[in-house]
């Protein structure tokens, strides 16, 4: 026998589901006006400073299906790259937006401002990206990636550093369509299969 | 040791796989290669925050919530409550919980469900609380019916509350369901089949806590969450170079 642990393992993830909207988005699953105020509509609040940007996508499953039912978060920092609750932060950053893929369409858009790069532990930045969570039916665990825009540099960023295949590096990078507008698909699994994270 | 270090990396083990083709769905929407395992930075290590003044007094409370306290809803009567904590066993105050369900009947408020089971007028199916200051939340509810799920012939969904989760930071996120003591479809669901170690799903399944339970009123069951911890030694700010 050894000492025991006090560390605790855990919760295990269980799919989110295909009704995962009423949970997290109430008015888009048909029930708007269940709360009084809802949660993560808009990672940005007027008057955020930088530029406004508008990413647009689909989510396609193994079979090249864009799927109708994911449900989308995005994690980010402000024009500065200052996270929400840090020191000098825009207040009018909230970092926080859910995001749905379209019942008809299966598109989703997010509108934000564009990050700023993001200091490192132990020096350093990271490129300007938006973490990425995505859940749906059949997504037992909630899968993690990354946007990055193709218009900045991202030649020393430590995570695209590290993906082995290089044209792999393209799945994180969100295209340019337009002035302030991108494309950013994500590919479950198969050809282009999008980079996801344990991090 | 002011500040606190990465966040502990995820034990994959402790969850399950993408790919179970038991769980039909999982098939096509499992990525094939393996994920890109890095340590944590701010992206992963800052998180949102919710204040109470977001939350309306009857949110935690779905028997009355969907009609504003108007009327109850249908069902058997039920606290579901515990405590959110880290893999370090540290309380996580102030962080938001969010559930949704299926009505008593089995039937999800949901403009894609359909199944035959009505909806009940009184009942809407989602809730959502702030924990306190030593990580304990809890919300009143009824409790959800089992439901039939097109999957293989036969698959039907044991009683369940969806639960979510965000700690204090992002990559701390966490969806996962409560399932119910002495369900028997537990045991032949392949949702919960996807945990393949049986203490890892026993973790789900919340016992009846007759102690907290009000007589005459409702019952309770106790569901206890634990969410990805933060490394703390003394090594965590390592000179640059070094």
């Amino acid at each position: 026998m050894v000492q025991k642990l006090d560390t605790l393992v855990e919760t295990p993830s269980q799919t989110a589901g295909p009704y995962v909207h009423i949970g997290l988005m109430p008015t888009y699953a048909g029930n708007a006006g269940y709360y009084d105020e809802e949660i993560g509509t808009s990672p940005i609040a007027d008057g955020a400073k930088g530029e406004v940007i508008e990413i647009v996508g689909s989510v396609f499953d193994g079979t090249g299906w864009a799927m109708r039912d994911a449900l989308l978060e995005s994690w980010q920092p402000d024009a500065a790259g200052k996270f929400p609750g840090q020191e000098g932060a825009d207040p009018a950053v909230t970092g926080l937006c859910r995001f749905a893929a379209d019942a008809d369409t299966g598109e989703f858009t997010l509108r934000t401002v564009k990050p700023g790069k993001v200091a490192q532990r132990g020096g350093g930045f990271a490129a300007p990206h938006i973490s990425v969570w995505i859940c749906a039916r059949g997504i037992n665990i909630g899968l993690q990636t990354r946007i990055y825009f193709e218009d900045e540099d991202n030649s020393t960023d430590p995570l695209l550093a590290r993906i082995e295949q290089r044209p792999r590096v393209d799945t994180l990078i969100a295209k340019k369509i337009g002035e302030g507008k991108y494309r950013f698909d994500v590919r479950l699994q198969g050809e282009g299969e999008t980079v996801f994270l344990d991090i | 040791m002011t500040d606190l270090g990465p966040l502990i990396p995820r034990n994959r083990e402790a969850h399950p796989d993408a790919y179970d083709p038991a769980y039909k769905t999982s098939v096509a929407r499992s990525p094939y290669l393996p994920l890109l395992s890095m340590e944590s930075g701010l992206s992963e290590e800052t998180g949102p925050t919710f204040g109470h003044s977001k939350l309306g007094v009857l949110d935690n409370n779905l028997i009355l919530n969907w009609t504003k306290g108007a009327a109850p809803a249908v069902g058997e009567r039920i606290l579901m409550h515990g405590r959110v904590v880290d893999e370090n066993n540290r309380a996580v105050p102030n962080t938001l919980v969010e559930i949704w369900q299926a009505n008593a009947g089995g039937r999800y408020r949901h403009k894609k469900d359909t199944y035959l089971a009505p909806l009940d007028p009184n009942f809407g199916g989602c809730g959502r609380t702030l924990t306190d200051e030593n990580g304990y939340y809890q919300f009143l509810t009824i409790r959800p019916g089992a439901y039939p799920w097109p999957n293989r012939g036969n698959d039907w969904r044991p009683m369940h509350i969806h639960i979510s989760v965000y700690g204090h930071s992002f990559g701390q996120r966490l969806i996962t369901q409560m399932y119910f003591e002495g369900d028997p479809l537990i045991n032949h669901c392949p949702i919960a089949a996807t945990i393949k170690n049986r203490s890892q799903l026993d973790r789900l399944v919340a016992p009846l806590d007759l102690a907290s339970s009000r007589p005459l009123d409702f019952l309770a069951y106790k569901f206890d969450i634990v969410l990805r911890g933060r490394r703390q030694t003394m090594f965590e700010n390592k000179l640059e170079g070094m």
